[in-house]
């Protein structure tokens, strides 16, 4: 029996490493400035991890092995333990882990420490159930006010932007995320009703909407293309396709779509989601 | 530290009529076994749902005959809604964990148990002990209850174990199962509060008090120092739920604002402009994933520190070895526990709160890997030189420590800030605890039931069919959660119906009916353990009073212990609880009621000075 479950433990060791190793479930690729930071992390993490984990794994199934009990032996070794042992092992892995720990906070840091640069293009995101609705300030840059009182998803005005406002006049709001490629931008992130999550795995960025919250982030992503949007915080019955899409547009077709006025935005907006095609999976 | 003077005083008769020996009992013996039955009938409810999770998830869009009859609005024609898989979600969490592993590894085996061990005739307040289950029992109906709250479209609410806020606070505007569903779930959950907060303060009373002649803190097994932590945590954080749920409550029936900010259009609706949404301002949903999470990350180190110290013990038994590093196991139970406090925001680093508080919990997290890191080394430390007995409690608990590495180490990467960016949320999240949690606590209640089964009913339970129970079980838990740490890494998110709408998880389906099928099979086999253990209550093999040779308190007592535990004697404690294989000694073990006269010889068993043989060092 113990040499069995030393082979099971081993087996078990090998195809949970393997899955890994493989890369045959991975990450998508990484398309924003600070993606191949959270990826290296991931990789020396990861590594350390498995080397403890083959390492704590193959030792358990040994010791089942080779301890299992047999006749010829009397009695086990009488011992309460090793407290030199015990002193080495836990210094080298408060090591470890205090190390990973620093390293870890790096890019997060970056990202959330410090304000978004200057020059960052500002888009306002809010989510709802189980929509989202991106606004965009238009040609003067300037977002128009809104107001929660008149918030109307019957008649569309999804945000309350209030029409009075001559900064509203160049806004438009739409379902669809589009940012420029290799340009800062901040996204202030705002919900009507309950707690969402926006969720780019390709970003490598994940962030909570909180109703009763602003919450402004920033991110420089790398490369033009099309990606998923998935809602990541349980929103409610319709929480798992609450979808929309993430353009990143090469700088002078962001532009050009930026400065559009409100009636033009929506049409060019459906032409660039045909334009441009998901990854590969 | 004092010894406490033991008087064999009988402070409470035994019983004489059926309802007050097997009903309303005061004997913590068979309040310890109600709340086993307990774990036992709310794990089986827990199982089914996770199973009929799985059929969504891997066949969805399938007719479902029974649901379809069982269930009309929930699941018509036989398909489930996306908001029935949801308060499926929603239960199988709730049950599981409150009402499976906050229940049977503490108020069960604890309860059973610790009395014994150390020494003593019962718990220090019977009485509370008896409310304190009865209390659990009745959280558990109403939980039960919240299944038909909204008439079978759902099985109760949809906002997930966690409940966050406002979500769970705005009422049915906010989903189906958020009216009625969500009150009775609060209501379910204050009065489990109650209930764990009342055998808190008996374990702790217990243990500090009424430990027998000799039996000093540093002599007692793992197990009770599990017990112990175990209960201090559950003081100091389930007051923090209550008072949650409380201020829930208000939000949702008394129009207050703690959690719902101003402003809320919900489903078309200002707040204040309806009365199907009263006007709110002013509160933070933050806060209430604060004060639900203080209490949540000690609640994980509830669930899963009794498991630890069974694990202790029951490897130390079957190794015939003393337990590797006593001291230190005893110090990592508590750093765990307390670095437990510390740590909760690192289930919300992506939720707004500051980001500088998000670098701290970070830190400390992975600090509390430290002491989980020394408990895995001195188990395998035990196994060293040992002489193992493959018994079906040490299979088990062996396999604890397998799963346990296997769970925890993903800690590692989860409780990075900057790598929960891609993983929060994710399926790698579900992987990491219920490796760590779930599996690792249930395969701890399955080594002290197969350990402490013939103390408890004067038989063994049919080996053959345990070892069968632990080898399927043990793949079959695997083959379920290591998968899901793939899908972790695509990207998945957790609490999603279906995953046909997006493209990036277009790969995953593979993987989802693998893990499906092993969970049928692992659920499936489990009742080979149910059958095990009835028949073995009335046929299985009958045995005295130390089957497994064992060192501790309850094995030097009848089998089944008497009504006061020692039949009016209480025992003298003259050693550690884990005089394995010591040299020179008649047999292989030293009972730790043996007296003076086997001494370890001089340069053995110094190595830790931590008195695990209770001698002056």
């Amino acid at each position: 029996m113990g040499r069995l479950l030393g082979i099971a433990i081993w087996i078990i060791t090998l195809g949970s490493v393997w899955m890994f190793v493989s890369k045959r479930w991975w990450f998508p690729e990484a398309i924003s400035e600070h993606g191949p930071s959270v990826d290296r992390q991931f990789m020396l993490t990861i590594i350390v991890c498995g080397i403890a984990f083959a390492a704590a794994q193959i030792g358990l199934g040994w010791m089942v092995w080779k301890y299992r009990e047999t006749a010829s032996q009397d009695r086990a070794t009488y011992s309460h333990g090793n407290n030199r042992l015990e002193i080495i092992w836990t210094i080298v892995t408060a090591v470890v882990f205090i190390s990973l720990a620093v390293m870890g906070q790096r890019v997060w840091a970056a990202l959330h420490l410090h304000a978004a640069p200057a020059g960052s293009y500002q888009i306002e995101v809010v989510a709802q159930q189980f929509s989202w609705n991106f606004h965009y300030p238009g040609k003067d840059n300037v977002f128009g006010r809104t107001d929660p009182k008149l918030i109307d998803d019957s008649s569309l005005n999804y945000l309350g932007l209030d029409d009075t406002d001559p900064n509203a006049k160049d806004d438009s709001v739409v379902s669809t995320l589009a940012i420029p490629v290799n340009r800062p931008v901040e996204l202030v992130l705002r919900s009507k009703d309950v707690t969402h999550s926006f969720w780019v795995p390709q970003l490598r960025f994940k962030q909570d909407l909180v109703p009763g919250m602003a919450i402004h982030v920033h991110f420089t992503a790398t490369k033009v293309g099309k990606y998923e949007l998935a809602c990541a915080e349980l929103c409610g019955m319709n929480h798992y396709k609450m979808k929309s899409y993430m353009l990143v547009l090469p700088e002078d077709e962001f532009r050009d779509l930026a400065a559009l006025p409100q009636n033009q935005f929506q049409a060019r907006r459906d032409e660039l989601l045909n334009k441009y095609q998901l990854p590969r999976y | 530290m004092a010894e406490a003077t033991h008087e064999t005083v009988h402070r409470h008769e035994p019983p004489k009529s059926f309802i007050r020996k097997y009903i309303f009992s005061l004997d913590h013996k068979v309040i310890g076994i109600q709340y086993i039955l307990l774990a036992l009938s709310a794990v089986l409810v827990g199982m089914t749902m996770s199973v009929l999770m799985r059929m969504n998830l891997s066949w969805p869009g399938t007719h479902w005959p029974i649901m379809g009859t069982l269930f009309p609005t929930g699941a018509p024609g036989g398909v489930m809604t996306p908001e029935f898989y949801l308060s499926l979600v929603t239960m199988h969490g709730t049950i599981m964990v409150f009402f499976v592993l906050t229940t049977a590894p503490q108020g069960g085996f604890g309860n059973y148990i610790l009395p014994i061990q150390i020494g003593a005739d019962d718990m220090a307040f019977p009485f509370l002990n008896m409310m304190s289950f009865w209390v659990t029992f009745v959280g558990f109906l109403v939980l039960l209850a919240a299944i038909f709250a909204s008439g079978g479209a759902t099985v109760g609410s949809i906002g997930g174990w966690t409940q966050y806020a406002p979500l769970s606070a705005l009422g049915e505007i906010a989903g189906p199962g958020q009216g009625m569903g969500v009150t009775l779930w609060v209501i379910s959950i204050a009065i489990f509060c109650v209930g764990s907060l009342l055998g808190a303060l008996n374990f702790i009373t217990t243990l500090l008090n009424m430990r027998t002649r000799g039996m000093s803190l540093m002599r007692m097994p793992l197990t009770c120092w599990a017990w112990f932590t175990t209960a201090v945590l559950a003081l100091l954080s389930f007051p923090v739920l209550l008072a949650a749920g409380i201020l829930l409550l208000l939000d949702r029936l008394a129009g207050t604002s703690f959690f719902i900010p101003g402003s809320e259009y919900v489903s078309g609706i200002l707040s204040g402009s309806d009365p199907r949404l009263p006007y709110h301002a002013g509160g933070s949903p933050l806060l209430w994933q604060h004060l639900f999470w203080f209490f949540g990350h000690p609640e994980v180190y509830i669930a899963i520190l009794p498991g630890m110290g069974a694990t202790s013990h029951i490897l130390s038994t079957f190794a015939r070895k003393p337990i590797f590093g006593y001291r230190a196991m005893v110090f990592a139970i508590f750093a765990i526990g307390m670095l437990g406090f510390f740590v909760w925001g690192h289930h919300m680093f992506i939720s707004g709160m500051s980001p500088y508080s998000a670098v701290a919990f970070s830190i400390l997290t992975l600090s509390i890997g430290v002491p989980s890191a020394i408990k895995t080394f001195n188990w395998i430390g035990t196994l060293w030189g040992a002489k193992i007995r493959f018994t079906t409690p040490m299979l088990f608990a062996i396999g604890f420590v397998s799963v346990f590495v296997a769970g925890g180490i993903t800690g590692l990467v989860l409780g990075q800030t900057s790598l929960d960016f891609f993983f929060h949320d994710t399926y790698f999240v579900t992987a990491h605890f219920h490796l760590v949690m779930g599996v690792a606590s249930i395969f701890g209640m399955f080594a002290a039931t197969y350990f402490w089964f013939p103390k408890m009913f004067g038989r063994m339970m049919n080996e053959a069919l345990g070892k069968f129970h632990f080898w399927v079980t043990f793949l079959g838990v695997y083959a379920i959660f290591i998968p899901f740490h793939a899908m972790g890494m695509v990207g998945m998110p957790r609490r999603y119906a279906n995953f046909s709408e997006y493209e990036f998880l277009k790969n995953t389906h593979g993987l989802v009916l693998f893990v499906s099928i092993a969970a049928i099979i692992t659920v499936a086999v489990q009742s080979v353990f149910y059958f095990n253990l009835i028949w073995s209550v009335f046929k299985g093999k009958k045995v005295g009073d130390n089957p497994w040779e064992a060192t501790t308190l309850e094995w030097t007592t009848a089998t089944p212990p008497p009504h006061d535990n020692f039949a009016g004697v209480a025992p003298v404690v003259y050693r550690g609880p884990y005089e394995f294989s010591v040299p020179g000694a008649p047999k292989d073990f030293v009972m730790q009621t043996e007296p003076e006269g086997i001494e370890v010889p001089a340069g053995l068993g110094e190595t830790s000075g931590n008195g695990g043989d209770g001698h002056k060092h």
